[in-house]
């Protein structure tokens, strides 16, 4: 199948190679939770609620030099197509919830909150590929807006590669071709990378090339959180009054 | 600007998802118009001279008038996004065309990303059909194109759709038909490319009046296709590829996965109007009517279809499939065929392309304004005859022409096509060469810019960094030489054999190192998958690499360094391997021997100079080695292959005889199988999934029926359970001549299969055994300048010894699997190629020289038998009466392979020896063929 129109240069959803989805990130949706976000990319939509530092509910998980970061990923049963009826705490979720934890405990400080526990939920509400990226995406806005101490922000976003050349952004129909998919999660400023993922195999050169270009991804969205956060800030900062 | 796109989808169980798509808009897609003052102009390609217009086209005159737009005579076209989607949907054929197209860049072809551009893309409205919603698309976007570009050009829409062109008008747009834009140009020859409007049209009523008798229907009307889809689902249809008997185009085979065998089809009737190669519907007949329908057929054949000379077939793949219309006349012979039999009721899938052949001799027609129609007769006689309008009728008459197929409909006998171009004149031999081309789809056309591009810099010469590489090892000390035949300037493989201290022999195979030229993604490499192997025509030869590369840079020519990929074995003298090396190195032949050269150094007792003992002993191993290949069961099959020697000026046939096989072409053979065996084990150790093998199924009984018939006749009792077997019975049938044998075993190879390519990961282990060399493993690797699948393994057995990374493709198992099939599709056409070019010289070689000769009867027939010639390598039908009579005074005996002449005694047996009077006539003009008559 055609991803890349060889005539004209165009993905299948009218994007070039190196295009990234619309992304749309908002904080604040979720009041009872001590931070959140809604991050969109494309029509992927994700929700995350970050509730901590607070005292460890299970005493004997409690570490006492650092911080104890939990994360629970779900589907809504309504984010795909066929409205399926999915398990709790199956295996891609197992998985993931530990991919996202990882990633960003990478840039929690937790040792400045011993004997303490951070939880961060992140639940799909629509699905087109690419969750994981935005799921990633959204907890680290909701950490942010949880006022919880980084030392960079993770962002996230992945590659593929179909017809012979690297794709920024995969969506649904692109990442169910089978070709390699590349997540990358990037402390944006520090240049890091805290993440790594790729099903497939992929030769040296070609996988560099991959890679680089879902960092670009990634600093690209690194940049708009930034833009949102500021936002965010000087609201604040109004209301309060200054 | 963000639009979705949302619509409602049938999974496969039956359930109803709605779908949601994202569909990006965007204001930086461009024109194309080079004289465009607001776009980006560095890609665009539209340059319209003043008068002339830009113009968009419509799926339909995509569809049907794709061989008027590769005409060059019609240039600056807009495709725009929604046309060349339209167009994959319908017909992927076409679509690839049409993609070549608007690549070339010498034409002006510009896609245009209507559906992606802000300003031009439609959204579908309520109740519109999607047919109308493209239209629209269309209009907006010839809307948008008049409005952008201004006064700069003119603008317009072509499309043969009536109600579209209305609107297009009532829009203010500038619209026409094909037929009147073409007509607009002034140009004539252009107007026989159109393809006509279906047969609806007026224009065809005027044709069916002049015939009334053809007014009435020929063939049962296709059923639609809700019902074929109905009926396939509940099993009173069978759907499959209908494949044309190609000795016999009134006979057909669908092989249906349903009921698990082949469905024949007897007959035109039932054929229905399918071509070969279309995917159909076929209702299976009762089975008191399989009879019917098989007698049918002769009351039907009342074309003239005969039997013409060939060459004699070398697989069981060339040859006839053994039901020839003798036994369907007698149809006692076999009381109820045991094959079911049916007849087409739909065409799911055609596959209409454009077939070579002339049109059918016939007097010029007066008046009608010079339009003639004329029937077309294809080379191909699976296919029907093909109805024709044109305006150039007597200059058509005596060349060869390529002609499209555009319908066929149920009142008319034959399918109406248009004229596409000439190749020349019949007869004459570059025509014929190109047709055999062209038939066998054979790309002849000279490399292109992007391919030479890929070349090493020339002259090249060979240069101390290639020494530098760690992993190519300097063989230049070493006696290197190669054998090939008389003026071979493709020479890929060399060899040496050097006596080792230990009384071993260290045996070396140097193969042209082309991968080290020929790197994976260049379009050099493409350029080379795509064509898969060199093709040898009797008087040219069309490569698979560019000139320089077969000729100078990879021929492993006498006293010049040239790089090799080696396989080196430590050999006892007794052919025992010790030990197999592979290594890239550099080589310098001393020598460059034909194989007579070879032959006559080795059988010179007085020659004792080194390279002759390098050959003595080399012979002597290769004999060791065919000894036991042969005591393994391998078979040796013998073929008639046939030389020819050429006028070098006028490239006439001048002398035409057996091709010689001396002991110097086995012993080359001997230790080329012995490279490609070592380097298959090889690379399947390293890759037992993605290594690229070959592969000779064994013949199943059917298959060697034909064989067992005529070895019965003559009292000749064959074993054929095993190819061990078979060789040692081959052997042993010796009759009272010396011939007998070769002839026994030329019947043999004929019922073989050819071997294949494929991927070891598609089969299991036991199915990758080759029967006719009797190895378990087998590959291609020595002849990598002319065949693509030695090229693979050279990167196969690279990356399998470390020296390189193994190329993407090979992790791709569908698309390994596609290149096999590829190749195995190349190579099969190359071998038809070149038999038909062969054919095509006896032809020519015979028209001036009427000869008499000694023939074989290989064959009984009910109206006479089919002879081979061995001097010639030819076979042919003899016939005992004249067409129409029924066997009269000849009784044919089917069981003993033989026809009498009661009251004489004159009898003819199967292998029996005749004399014939072989004769070129021309019993229609310009379709010259040869006859063989009895003496």
């Amino acid at each position: 199948m055609e991803f890349v129109n060889p005539l004209t240069g165009f993905r299948l959803d009218g994007r070039r190679p190196n295009e990234m989805r619309h992304i749309r990130g908002e904080i604040g949706v979720v009041a009872n939770a001590d931070g959140s976000a809604m991050f969109e990319m494309g029509n992927t939509k994700v929700i995350a609620a970050v509730y901590g530092p607070r005292e460890v509910q299970n005493k004997s998980q409690q570490l006492s030099n650092q911080a104890l970061v939990q994360c629970e990923y779900s589907m809504a049963n309504f984010s795909t197509g066929d409205r399926m009826r999915r398990p709790k705490g199956d295996r891609r979720s197992t998985e993931i919830s530990l991919v996202i934890r990882q990633s960003l405990e990478a840039s929690v400080l937790t040792h400045l909150m011993p004997r303490s526990q951070i939880d961060i939920f992140v639940q799909v509400l629509q699905a087109d590929g690419g969750t994981r990226s935005a799921c990633i995406n959204a907890a680290t806005m909701a950490l942010a807006d949880a006022g919880i101490p980084m030392c960079d922000l993770v962002t996230s976003c992945s590659a593929g590669y179909l017809c012979t050349t690297p794709l920024l952004d995969l969506n649904y129909v692109e990442d169910s071709a089978g070709g390699p998919d590349v997540t990358v999660g990037l402390l944006a400023k520090m240049d890091k990378v805290t993440l790594l993922q790729m099903d497939a195999k992929l030769p040296m050169d070609i996988f560099e090339n991959v890679m680089q270009l879902a960092i670009e991804g990634c600093k690209a969205v690194a940049q708009y959180i930034h833009e949102v956060l500021l936002e965010n800030t000087k609201q604040l900062e109004s209301r309060r009054g200054k | 600007m963000l639009q979705s796109k949302s619509f409602v989808k049938k999974t496969k169980q039956g359930r109803l998802v709605k779908v949601v798509r994202e569909h990006y808009l965007r204001d930086d897609i461009y024109c194309g118009a080079l004289s465009c003052t607001s776009c980006d102009t560095s890609a665009a390609r539209l340059s319209p001279p003043d008068s002339a217009s830009i113009i968009i086209v419509d799926t339909n005159v995509v569809l049907n008038q794709i061989d008027l737009l590769e005409n060059p005579g019609i240039d600056n076209v807009v495709v725009l996004f929604v046309v060349l989607e339209e167009v994959k949907n319908k017909n992927l054929a076409v679509y690839n065309r049409l993609k070549s197209l608007c690549s070339n860049s010498a034409r002006k072809f510009f896609v245009f990303s209507n559906e992606h551009h802000r300003d031009t893309y439609v959204k579908e409205m309520v109740g519109e059909s999607p047919n109308d919603r493209n239209d629209r698309a269309i209009r907006v976007a010839a809307r948008w194109y008049q409005s952008h570009l201004g006064g700069q050009a003119n603008v317009l829409l072509i499309t043969n759709d009536k109600e579209n062109r209305r609107k297009a008008v009532e829009e203010g747009l500038s619209a026409e038909t094909v037929e009147s834009y073409v007509r607009s140009l002034g140009r004539p020859d252009l107007l026989d490319l159109v393809a006509l409007p279906n047969s609806q049209d007026l224009n065809m009523a005027d044709v069916e009046d002049l015939r009334p008798s053809k007014r009435k229907l020929v063939y049962i009307e296709h059923k639609p296709i809700s019902e074929i889809t109905t009926g396939l689902v509940r099993g009173i249809f069978h759907q499959g590829k209908l494949r044309v008997n190609r000795y016999n185009p009134f006979e057909a085979y669908v092989g249906s996965e349903s009921i698990g065998d082949e469905i024949v089809i007897y007959g035109r009737s039932n054929m229905n109007r399918a071509f070969d190669g279309d995917t159909v519907a076929v209702e299976l007949l009762s089975q008191e009517q399989w009879q019917e329908a098989k007698s049918s057929i002769v009351a039907d054949d009342d074309e003239d279809e005969e039997e013409d000379v060939h060459l004699v077939p070398n697989s069981a793949d060339d040859a006839p499939r053994n039901s020839d219309p003798a036994q369907i006349a007698s149809g006692a012979l076999n009381p109820v065929s045991s094959r079911p039999s049916g007849r087409v009721v739909g065409i799911i899938k055609r596959n209409w392309h454009s077939y070579c052949g002339s049109l059918e001799p016939m007097p010029m027609p007066a008046g009608n304004g010079g339009i003639a129609h004329a029937l077309f007769v294809s080379k191909d006689r699976r296919i029907p005859k093909i109805r024709i309008q044109t305006r150039q009728l007597g200059n058509l008459l005596d060349k060869r022409i390529i002609v499209a197929v555009d319908s066929w409909d149920c009142l008319s006998r034959y399918p109406s096509g248009h004229y596409v171009r000439t190749i020349g004149e019949i007869g004459d031999r570059d025509t014929e060469s190109e047709v055999v081309l062209i038939e066998n789809d054979i790309n002849s056309r000279p490399f292109s810019a992007q391919v030479l591009a890929c070349l090493p810099p020339l002259p090249w010469t060979f240069s101390p960094e290639d020494l530098a590489n760690p992993n190519r090892q300097d063989l230049r000390h070493v006696r290197v030489f190669s054998v090939d035949p008389p003026g071979c300037k493709d020479i890929d493989d060399a060899l040496h054999c050097t006596p080792l201290p230990n009384g071993n022999f260290e045996v070396g195979v140097h193969i042209a190192d082309v991968t080290n030229f020929v790197h994976p993604g260049t379009s050099l490499d493409e350029e080379a998958a795509q064509r898969g192997t060199s093709v040898y025509l009797v008087e040219k030869r069309i490569d698979m690499l560019p000139k320089p590369l077969t000729e100078d840079i990879c021929s492993l020519r006498s006293d010049v360094e040239r790089l090799a990929f080696s396989v080196l074995w430590e050999m006892t003298p007794s052919a025992d391997i010790i030990s197999t090396r592979y290594t890239k190195s550099v080589i310098k032949s001393c020598a460059a021997l034909s194989y007579v050269e070879a032959q006559a150094r080795m059988d010179d007792s007085r020659l004792m100079d080194s390279l002759t003992t390098d050959l003595r002993n080399l012979n002597s191993l290769a004999k060791i080695m065919r000894q036991r290949r042969l005591e393994r069961g391998a078979l040796t099959l013998a073929s008639a292959e046939v030389k020819f020697q050429i006028d070098t000026e006028t490239h006439d046939p001048l002398d035409i005889g057996m091709y010689q096989i001396r002991e110097a072409n086995q012993m080359i053979e001997e230790f080329m199988l012995a490279a490609n065996v070592s380097v298959a084990e090889k690379i399947l150790s390293h890759f037992p999934l993605c290594s690229l093998l070959r592969r000779h199924p064994s013949p199943t009984k059917e298959m060697l029926e034909p064989l067992l018939r005529t070895a019965a006749a003559v009292g000749l009792d064959l074993d054929v359970s095993s190819s061990k077997a078979l060789a040692n019975s081959l052997d042993h049938a010796v009759g009272d001549d010396p011939y007998f044998n070769k002839l026994i075993r030329i019947l043999a190879t004929r019922c073989m299969t050819q071997a294949v390519y494929f991927c070891s990961g598609d089969l299991s282990r036991s199915e990758f055994y080759h029967y006719g060399l009797a190895t378990p493993l087998y590959t291609h690797f020595t002849s990598p300048i002319r065949r693509y699948a030695d090229v693979i393994v050279h990167r196969l057995l690279a990356a399998a010894l470390g020296i390189s990374t193994l190329p993407p493709v090979f992790q791709d198992g569908p698309q390994l699997t596609s290149i096999a099939d590829n190749l195995n599709y190349r190579h099969r056409n190359a071998q038809m190629a070149s038999r038909a070019s062969v054919e095509l010289h006896t032809l020519i070689y015979f028209r001036k020289r009427p000869t008499d000769t000694e023939a074989r009867i290989v064959k009984i027939r009910a109206n006479g038998f089919i002879v081979f010639v061995p001097k010639f390598g030819i076979e042919g039908p003899v016939y005992l009466m004249r067409r129409g009579e029924k066997n009269g005074e000849w009784m044919v005996d089917e069981v003993h392979q033989k026809v009498t002449k009661p009251g004489t005694n004159i009898t003819y047996a199967v292998l029996q020896t005749v004399k014939i009077h072989m004769e070129v006539v021309e019993p229609q003009p310009n379709r010259p063929k040869l006859e063989l008559t009895l003496l």
